[in-house]
């Protein structure tokens, strides 16, 4: 303990960064000649980006996965954006300041899985074809420059996650319900109405053990998150910022690091094992979910009622005079 | 400190100060309802709520006259519906609604906005035939349907406030534009920041379906499982504009009516909840059997776009308060207009109507309104009336008295 000396200079880096430039360049050259031209934008630093991250921007390659994929991305929010603006009568004004309320929504219930009229959720659904297309082809190009730089495939399978959660509401639920009125329309405020909408058509989703393990995994991943940044900033006088070479050689840095946490809550993650921590809490958030919101309406219809059937909606103590429901009451008004 | 760093403080302040300016100033009246630690509780702006109670003052009541003499039916013509009446009473009402409906002084106002002046019998003007219509509504909501309205009862102010026309009335919105043809740009009527449903993006028009039409309000199952409820997530949307509706026009949270950890269980429901359904059912009854029919009778500049007549829905009569006026009864002071006097019911007084009688008083709500007399001009209003002490005490004894041995706080 006598050897932990406490640093004389006080260092902070939380406000105070530190900015390094160096040498621009264009990283290692790609497998084929072709791709190496594809390497678009001559690699330039702007101050203002060093602040938030690397100053260096540039070079980009894009390749036939990446254009393909933010072609069909751009045709997707054309498609929303003008049916945004003609439900506003073309009004730019009007589009901006009813922006939040705009949407494009699914084909009316009645229309079942069967392919609707354009105005009536056939650009809903052409939306959606594209998105999806956007989103796997991006998949395959992160999956791909991962592996053509020598990388795991962690980001693209986190991102699987995401897409997986997207693809249960608006794709697999709405099957399985029967009619694409089930999906989530395209839009601001509409998409938020529509999730309380959601919930209370089926009893309360907070009762879905799903829905309770996606939002841990939610909240645990900003604790995760907060923490982790937290104690790589604090222990960067000691260098830990270089975390990753401190998993095989531990320094001063991990060792106060870890003591630190197991002062304070008798467990320390490693500086390898956090960044376990980190990514399943993250994936899991939407893998729990989308199951969740799979099983809602296909499996069960209330949460609430499936709560109190399985003891985990407690009963309280009654408050109100005992309510009939109206309805059920004889000669009274229909 | 550096130009860049002072422009980049400016612009955040700026952005934040901005953000934060669609927000009601704090800090808000929390009344407990429920069971401790369950959120059912009301949540008030004492700001806003000023103003609510501001507009739902109560008028003094005429001086009550003797209600013998010769009847009205006998010393005027054409008197259809108050024919009955002593001619005291009957001027005495007629009175009342000049002040209650057209009191503005002018050729065409007061007396005069129903009446012909060469001939009070005439039922020339359209407003007479409407009047006559609105007393016998009146008459029915005070008699028929406790259920909603119990024995504090309406009267023509409870709607109409001193205006011709009832500040809130309904209409069958017009279709936006791109919502009936065109090829991209449906709305799926919803999606506009409409007032309707308190500015969120629900269908705009939860009136015409269930205020109108009786199309099936409850979209949540009763059971765990599937069991047939194919109710869409997008009736839901129309319960929930609805209900925003109702929470708006009441000034009530959610929790006012439903127990929100199951909205739709009415074993754990406050009482209020069966009394709005008699209310929803009472919108629906007059706008059918008193509103529709007099579609023919009024003029086209007081009809909606699609040419259809003005229909009540919850705001007609609440205007922001979870009772109209805040509770206070007009219509003891009206028994002609089947208003009940206090504790003397009236002998003609109609079978005991079926159903839930009068839910108990609401324990959220706030008492101000009734007691509320105006603060002197100049006065700070707000320290003065406090509009919440007085149910959250009411509120702890409902809890104490309901709370089970061994439970504590």
């Amino acid at each position: 303990m006598a050897n932990i000396q406490p640093l004389t200079v006080p260092y902070q880096n939380l406000f105070t960064q530190v900015q390094v430039v160096g040498p621009l360049h264009d990283g290692p050259a790609l497998p084929t000649e072709r791709e190496t031209r594809e390497r678009i934008v001559k690699p330039f630093s702007w101050y203002w980006l060093g602040v938030i991250g690397n100053a260096q921007i540039g070079p980009i390659y894009l390749g036939t996965l990446g254009i393909l994929s933010i072609f069909c991305g751009v045709v997707a929010i054309q498609i929303i954006g003008w049916n945004m603006l003609a439900s506003v009568n073309y009004s730019p004004i009007e589009m901006l300041r009813q922006l939040p309320w705009l949407a494009l929504e699914p084909p009316p219930p009645g229309y079942g899985l069967s392919l609707p009229p354009l105005n009536q959720g056939g650009w809903w659904l052409m939306t959606g074809f594209f998105l999806t297309a956007s989103m796997f082809l991006w998949w395959a190009r992160m999956y791909r420059r991962a592996r053509q730089l020598g990388l795991g495939t962690h980001v693209a399978w986190a991102f699987m996650s995401a897409m997986w959660l997207y693809l249960v509401l608006g794709f697999f639920r709405p099957i399985l319900m029967g009619s694409w009125g089930e999906a989530v329309p395209f839009g601001i405020f509409p998409h938020l109405d529509w999730t309380a909408a959601f919930s209370l058509r089926y009893g309360n989703l907070f009762y879905n053990p799903f829905h309770m393990l996606s939002i841990a995994f939610l909240y645990g991943s900003a604790l995760l998150f907060a923490m982790h940044g937290a104690t790589i900033l604090a222990v960067t006088p000691y260098g830990g910022e270089r975390e990753i070479e401190q998993i095989v050689d531990r320094g001063t840095a991990s060792e106060r690091a870890a003591l630190f946490w197991r002062w304070t809550m008798g467990f320390n993650a490693t500086t390898e094992s956090i960044h376990r921590w980190a990514w399943w809490f993250a994936v899991l958030c939407p893998l729990t979910g989308g199951i969740g919101i799979l099983l809602t309406g296909t499996v069960v219809d209330n949460w609430y009622l499936w709560a109190v059937k399985h003891g985990v909606a407690p009963a309280y103590p009654a408050v109100f005079t005992p309510v009939v429901d109206p309805a059920t009451l004889i000669g009274v008004k229909p | 400190m550096s130009r860049a760093r002072i422009a980049t403080i400016v612009a955040a302040v700026t952005a934040a100060a901005a953000l934060l300016s669609g927000c009601e100033r704090p800090s808000p009246d929390v009344v407990q309802s429920g069971f401790r630690g369950t959120g059912m509780e009301q949540v008030y702006n004492p700001r806003r709520l000023e103003k609510v109670i501001a507009n739902n003052e109560v008028p003094p009541a005429l001086d009550p006259v003797d209600p013998g003499g010769p009847k009205a039916g006998q010393v005027y013509q054409n008197v259809k519906v108050l024919g009955d009446l002593g001619v005291g009473e009957f001027t005495r009402l007629m009175v009342a609604i000049t002040n209650w409906v057209a009191p503005k002084e002018g050729p065409d106002a007061a007396c005069l906005y129903c009446h012909n002046p060469a001939n009070l019998a005439d039922d020339s003007k359209y407003t007479k035939i409407v009047a006559r219509s609105m007393i016998q509504m009146t008459r029915k909501i005070n008699v028929d349907w406790k259920a909603h309205v119990a024995n504090t009862g309406v009267t023509c102010y409870t709607c109409h406030r001193g205006q011709p026309v009832p500040q809130n009335v309904w209409f069958k919105p017009e279709p936006l534009k791109h919502d009936v043809a065109g090829l991209l740009g449906d709305r799926a009527l919803q999606n506009a920041p409409a007032g309707t449903v308190a500015l969120a993006s629900l269908p705009y028009d939860p009136f015409g379906p269930y205020l109108s039409d009786a199309k099936p309000i409850r979209v949540i199952g009763d059971q765990a499982l599937p069991n047939g409820n194919r109710a869409s997530i997008k009736q839901a949307e129309f319960t929930y504009g609805l209900m925003m509706h109702m929470s708006d026009a009441l000034g009530v949270n959610c929790t006012y009516c439903h127990n929100t950890r199951s909205m739709g269980d009415w074993s754990q429901s406050p009482p209020q909840r069966a009394t709005a359904w008699h209310g929803i059912r009472m919108a629906r009854s007059l706008n059918n059997d008193y509103m529709e029919p007099l579609t023919a009778t009024f003029p086209a500049e007081r009809k909606g776009p699609l040419g259809d007549v003005a229909k009540v829905n919850c705001a007609t009569c609440h205007q922001g308060a979870y009772k109209p006026l805040f509770g206070a009864s007009m219509a003891k002071d009206h028994p002609e207009l089947g208003g009940v006097k206090p504790g003397a019911p009236r002998a003609d007084s109609p079978k005991p109507p079926a159903g839930p009688v009068a839910a108990p008083p609401a324990p959220a709500a706030p008492v101000a309104a009734p007691a509320a007399t105006p603060a002197p001009a100049g006065a700070p209003v707000s320290e003065a009336a406090p509009p919440i002490t007085v149910p959250a005490a009411a509120v702890r004894t409902v809890a104490d008295a309901s709370r089970p041995e061994g439970i504590g706080r």
